[in-house]
């Protein structure tokens, strides 16, 4: 499916969270969507479906955010939560090395998986943490130059770069991307407006 | 692993999907897990490499059939009904965010050798070339008696009691032949026998509304719709249901032994060593073989194609139903096709299936008359698989087990399978009434 789909200026893009349990994905798109940062954000549940419009110098984007609802736990992210995203953040952990393994795991995924035009970001989150730090800056930089992905420390506590992951990203989307088939419908529930055969459009 | 969960799910099937996010939903503590690598079972859809292995045993499909990413085949495949149950479980469960949806292009029914579009409306009959003169008229004054029927307003009922007069009697009213009570059964009121001619006409009237009011949803061609890149997709999103409620996760787990204490009571499952304890199981029949009898078998062959189904509009999207009646058969003939349009095959190539109870051991005789009206097929395998059903006494062993997909393309027994269980496991029922008239559907 086209991953960016909208009139003119207007771009839809579905965007996918990926990472270890407890990188900050989640305090991430909580930051982003909502300024707010919670010290003992929860594990996720419930929530992971967000959207939030960017404007960006000749457009606005409207990101449909995926966190990964703890299904990489065990490995078993479903393949529909790749499938049609214009772009992706890889979270780390600054303060562990094991999480960056991790990282470059789920890019490894995504280079099979994904969309080959999906514009990838790597996030090294917990910035604020510096004397914790166990990933150096400029391992992880070259890493993502190697790949195709850009690069940020964030911190989704100070709120570090965040807003700026997402504007890069929202730069970066290909502005014009061809539709290769007309696209579906989402079925939703309106509130009742009494008109009984108002139905679709399309 | 070493946990206790209220429920462990086994095989992520689209029924034990639903069923892992419902209870998920209702604050439970779920673990769901499967055998396999992939979600979906026997309801995923796979590419062209994935099928070549399943029924050729080879990983190397011919080049000129194109790219195997591109190809999303299901392997129960089926339509929802725009009004339907399962609809219904999508909108009230929210999941219908994860998913896409079109139209299905058309809907016919085959009658005396030809394939004819089925006529849902007084308008339609009108126009319907499966009845003469003299029988359209008839068939559209019962067309409009359906239409205009409200259970709640007797004024609508003509002086009769649905719930009691039968079908038959019903029809006798409007004087319509065995030829239009055919199709008026099997392909609108999708009946799968004959025994709705004996029972109470409300049933069947319902079903023919349901079949009207969901065509008139979104102004397709038949009252069905179905997902962009094919049914798989329905297991995952219910799967993502489940997780963001907190539900976990596991594929690739071997084995999945379940564990009894001594009165027979489930309590837990083991995979790879590890016990996870529980205090109920829901599952497929493959993981409980000894709780489960065989009550059928499904027989079918599934086609890549270069053209759409013959004479249906070069729809490229569509059922045709083959009643039993016009095949000298017991069961109905299903035909079903789908394509590049709802993402499922790449440009110019078409998915079809036929499918029907099985009623001999030659699947390949007995699927002819549908294979006949799909014209030459670039490639065909044949499929048998057995139907099972649980037989064991869930008060007693804590184990729900799902019922096996039938051969019908539609979700009907699907769903009401899923709600039956449902209401076993926690002794509620779901309430589905949500407003379908509110709900409608967004263009992305
Ligand atoms: C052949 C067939 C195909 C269907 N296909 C789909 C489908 O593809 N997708 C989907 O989402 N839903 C479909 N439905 C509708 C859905 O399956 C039913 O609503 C569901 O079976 C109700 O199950 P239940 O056990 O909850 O209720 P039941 O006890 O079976 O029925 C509850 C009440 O609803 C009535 N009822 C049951 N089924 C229907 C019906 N189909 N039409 C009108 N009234 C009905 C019954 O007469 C009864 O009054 C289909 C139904 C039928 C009969
Ligand atoms: N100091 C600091 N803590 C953070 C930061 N981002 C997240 N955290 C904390 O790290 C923990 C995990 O964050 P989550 O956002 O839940 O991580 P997640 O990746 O969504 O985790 P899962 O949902 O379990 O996969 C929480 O306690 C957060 O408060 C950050 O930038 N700095
Ligand atoms: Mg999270």
């Amino acid at each position: 499916m086209a991953s960016t789909i909208g009139s003119h200026n207007n771009l839809n893009a579905k965007l996918v969270l990926l990472g270890d349990m407890g990188a900050g994905k989640s305090s991430l798109v909580l930051r982003f969507v909502k300024g707010q940062f919670l010290e003992f954000q929860e594990s996720t549940i419930g929530a992971a479906f967000f959207s939030q419009t960017l404007a960006v110098n000749d457009a606005t984007v409207k990101f449909e955010i995926w966190d990964t609802a703890g299904q990489e736990r065990y490995h078993s992210l479903a393949p529909m939560y790749y499938r049609g995203a214009a772009a992706a953040i890889i979270v780390y952990d600054i303060t562990s090395s094991d999480s960056f393994t991790r990282a470059k795991k789920w890019v490894q995924e995504l280079q099979k998986q994904g969309n080959p035009n999906m514009v990838m970001a790597l996030a090294g989150n917990k910035a604020d943490l510096e004397e914790k730090r166990k990933v150096t800056a400029d391992e992880a930089r070259i890493y993502a130059e190697e790949n195709g992905l850009f690069f940020m420390e964030t911190s989704a506590k100070t709120a570090a770069n965040v807003n700026d992951v997402f504007h890069e990203i929202a730069k970066r989307l290909p502005r014009a991307q061809p539709t290769q088939n007309p696209a579906g419908m989402v079925l939703v529930d309106r509130p009742a407006e009494g008109a009984r055969a108002a139905s679709c459009c399309s | 692993m070493d946990e206790e969960y209220d429920v462990i799910v086994l095989g992520t099937g689209l029924k034990e999907c639903i069923l892992s996010g419902l209870l998920s939903v209702d604050g439970l503590k779920v673990l769901h897990m499967d055998r396999n690598d992939y979600y979906g079972g026997e309801s995923s859809s796979l590419n062209l490499i994935q099928l070549w292995k399943k029924f050729r045993g080879s990983d190397k499909p011919p080049a000129h059939l194109g790219s195997s990413r591109d190809y999303n085949v299901d392997m129960v495949p089926k339509f929802i009904m725009a009004n339907g149950a399962l609809v219904r479980v999508l909108i009230h469960t929210d999941v219908t965010k994860y998913l896409y949806f079109k139209a299905v292009d058309g809907s016919f029914v085959y009658n005396k050798g030809k394939v004819h579009k089925v006529p849902a409306t007084d308008m339609e009959a009108l126009k319907s070339p499966l009845m003469g003169i003299f029988e359209k008229r008839r068939a559209r004054k019962f067309f409009i008696y359906v239409q205009d029927y409200n259970e709640n307003e007797p004024k609508t009922h003509e002086g009769m009691d649905l719930t009691r007069v039968t079908t038959r009697e019903l029809i006798a009213k409007y004087g319509l032949d065995d030829n239009t009570v055919d199709f008026i059964g099997h392909a609108l009121a999708l009946h799968r026998d004959d025994r709705y001619l004996n029972e109470p006409a409300l049933d069947t009237v319902k079903r023919m509304k349901l079949y009207a009011e969901s065509l008139a949803r979104f102004q397709g061609g038949s009252p069905y719709i179905y997902p962009l890149y094919g049914l798989g997709e329905l297991p995952q999103a219910f799967a993502r249901l489940s997780a963001v409620y907190g539900g976990t996760y596991m594929l690739n787990k071997p084995e999945c032994k379940v564990e009894f204490d001594e009165e027979g009571k489930v309590c837990g499952v083991t995979s790879e060593g590890e016990t996870a304890k529980c205090k109920k199981v829901v599952c497929d029949p493959s993981y409980l073989p000894n709780k489960v009898r065989k009550v059928g078998k499904v027989a079918r062959a599934i086609c890549i194609m270069s053209h759409p189904i013959p004479n249906t509009n070069e729809s490229p999207s569509v059922q045709v139903i083959l009643p039993q009646k016009q095949l000298g058969r017991r069961s109905d003939m299903y035909l079903f096709c789908c394509s590049y349009s709802h993402n499922v095959a790449p440009k110019g190539k078409y998915i079809a299936f036929v499918s029907t109870e099985a009623e001999t051991d030659q699947p390949e005789i007995e699927l002819k008359p549908g294979l006949d009206l799909l014209g030459p097929v670039d490639e065909i395998f044949y499929d048998t698989y057995d139907r099972f059903e649980p037989c064991n006494e869930p008060s007693l062993d804590n184990c729900f087990i799902s019922t096996s997909y039938d051969a019908t393309t539609h979700f009907e027994s699907t769903v009401s399978d899923v709600l039956n269980m449902y209401s076993m496991i926690t002794g509620k029922v779901l309430d589905l009434n949500v407003d379908l008239s509110a709900a409608s559907a967004a263009e992305e």
